[in-house]
């Protein structure tokens, strides 16, 4: 516990270190806030919620979140600094999960510091604050998703271009699985089942769910245990392409 | 001498490549063992394996007695390492750096701060201490990836081409700090710079090719050459005839060979039987005939020379 507490730490205030962490989370709070009063016509639709705030958020993660992740383990390979820091007394679970906290917590950050919508919604009207709160969890939730996949490609390369892009692209496909573009793919030759698998891994129907107010627990199942798959599956790439 | 760095014939591929074919040593407590070997041997490679970076595909490491593979995390806490090139993360300060890794070597509070400075004093980094390690010369940042491998006093030290890089006056602050350590630890240093291994290291294995093809002191190692020991005079070139055939005639002298100079004199050597010196032999001869030389010393024979010898003699065994 100690060790991830440390190595998160460390990894936090390298987000810091660089400009990385203003330009993010400035391009985030603006963004979100663009995105729900000039797309999602916060005013217009005269409804004290924030759906037009956390409607768009899938997509800005879609490309914030890669860029967050891509430099998790691509950037220790290309420095070399993997090496020190896999020789020192820790295990490989401890590096992981400190680095994914780290992001995690940091996109956290970023998200608090929407919390002026939520002011704002509160002084327009009268909102339903406990779907506010679902939303922000179940935000919150489909970001370490998409970071676990980010923290996961980036394991795979020493390029923080190349993880950003293929991340970004199977975060898209998960987001899009739902849709006839990744199904159509499947249905020609796969059994039934199959597609519908592949159709309830789409990210927006759970986050759809979750938005609403209703914190089930099929979804939280499901965010808990894409974020347990892709960090393990980044452990054993860690493990074993230490020197590629 | 405990023994606190042993591998049993360790082995690592990648792919189709052979990186380490197998490699077996110990190093006991006050040796200081050189690494040497061509780029690409397998010296890098069995230093991360040794550490427990990479696991091999065959063999064993045991440090302090500890397997690495079956309990890295004790393993590891044994050992300070520093990897080729001294990587370190750039955006850090050398002081939180070293804070950093002394909280993941167990240190809390006040010994942190106690460790950290200690490393520093020993390293001599106390001015660049809250400069971004990214902004700092070559020299002090293998100096912060030195402090960073002895930060916890590890009973075994294993540098990765230490002094790689370092003018002349880093390169001797380096191999201080080595020779001063040297007494308590087990130590490997892996160089591709010959002198580094006369000047600190107690014992010196060749590989080449991802096997041991050497392993001595650096004098055992020297004394592989044809011409160690031989006495060279530096003579005028019409009294050269006669100074080779009185270095003929000395004692244990097994041949003279002759080397003309730029200048037109003649270099003679003359080269002892093997386990025999003839130095003083010379000396006495020269004087009783009274014959002048313009300058006269004993070959060492350099360990370049014998680096050459045994690493491409190896290559053309391999290739008939």
């Amino acid at each position: 516990m100690r060790n991830i507490w440390i190595i998160g730490k460390r990894e936090l205030s390298a987000y810091f270190g660089t400009p990385l962490a203003y330009i993010f989370l400035v391009i985030f709070v603006a963004l979100s806030g663009a995105f729900a009063f000039y797309i999602g016509n916060f005013f217009e639709r005269a409804q004290a919620d924030l759906q037009a705030f956390f409607a768009y958020h899938t997509w800005l993660y879609l490309l914030l979140v890669p860029a967050v992740a891509m430099r998790l383990w691509a950037e220790e390979r290309k420095t070399g600094t993997i090496e020190l820091l896999m020789t020192l007394p820790i295990t490989t679970w401890e590096a992981i999960l400190g680095k994914f906290l780290a992001a995690w917590a940091f996109i956290g950050v970023a998200l608090l510091l929407t919390i002026p919508m939520w002011i704002t919604v509160n002084y327009l009207g009268r909102p339903d604050n406990g779907v506010i709160l679902a939303s922000y969890i179940g935000s919150f939730l489909m970001a370490g998703a998409f970071l676990a996949i980010g923290s996961c490609i980036s394991a795979l390369t020493k390029n923080q271009v190349i993880a950003f892009i293929v991340a970004a692209t199977l975060c898209f496909l998960f987001v899009m699985s739902g849709s006839d573009l990744v199904l159509n793919a499947f249905r020609g030759w796969a059994p039934a089942f199959l597609v519908q698998a592949i159709a309830s891994l789409s990210f927006i129907n759970h986050f759809d769910q979750i938005s609403k107010g209703v914190i089930g627990l099929p979804s939280l199942f499901f965010y808990a245990s894409m974020i347990a798959f892709f960090l393990f599956a980044n452990m054993i790439i860690v493990e074993s392409r230490k020197s590629a | 001498m405990a023994v606190l760095v042993e591998a049993d014939r360790l082995r690592k591929t990648f792919g189709p490549i052979i990186a380490v074919e197998e490699i077996s040593l110990k190093v006991s407590q006050g040796e200081v063992l050189g690494f040497l070997g061509p780029n690409g041997a397998g010296k890098s490679t069995t230093m991360k394996m040794l550490t427990g970076f990479l696991a091999p595909d065959g063999g064993s490491a045991r440090i302090c007695g500890i397997d690495v593979a079956e309990r890295p995390k004790a393993a590891k806490a044994c050992i300070g390492y520093l990897p080729e090139g001294a990587p370190a993360y750039g955006e850090m300060t050398a002081r939180a750096f070293l804070h950093f890794i002394a909280e993941l070597r167990g240190y809390q509070g006040d010994a942190c701060g106690a460790r950290v400075h200690a490393a520093t004093m020993r390293t001599g980094l106390e001015e660049v201490l809250d400069q971004k390690i990214d902004t700092l010369s070559k020299g002090f940042k293998r100096r912060v990836g030195l402090a960073q491998a002895i930060l916890h006093d590890p009973p075994v030290l294993i540098m990765d081409e230490p002094t790689d890089g370092l003018d002349p006056n880093q390169k001797h602050l380096v191999r201080k700090l080595i020779t001063d350590m040297a007494k308590d630890k087990a130590i490997i240093v892996s160089t591709h710079i010959l002198e580094e291994v006369e000047a600190v290291c107690t014992r010196a294995i060749v590989i080449d090719r991802g096997r041991i093809v050497a392993d001595g002191t650096a004098e055992d190692l020297m004394q592989r050459m044809p011409y160690h020991n031989a006495v060279a005079v530096r003579v005028d070139a019409n009294k050269a005839d006669a100074i080779s055939a009185a270095l003929a005639g000395v004692a244990n002298v097994d041949k003279v060979d002759r080397k003309t100079l730029p200048d037109g004199q003649i270099l003679l050597r003359a080269a002892p039987k093997p386990g025999t010196t003839v130095a003083s032999g010379v000396a006495t001869m020269l004087n009783q005939k009274s014959l002048a030389v313009y300058e006269m010393y004993v070959e060492r024979g350099k360990l370049d020379d014998v680096f050459r010898q045994i690493t491409s003699q190896e290559g053309r065994g391999r290739n008939a």
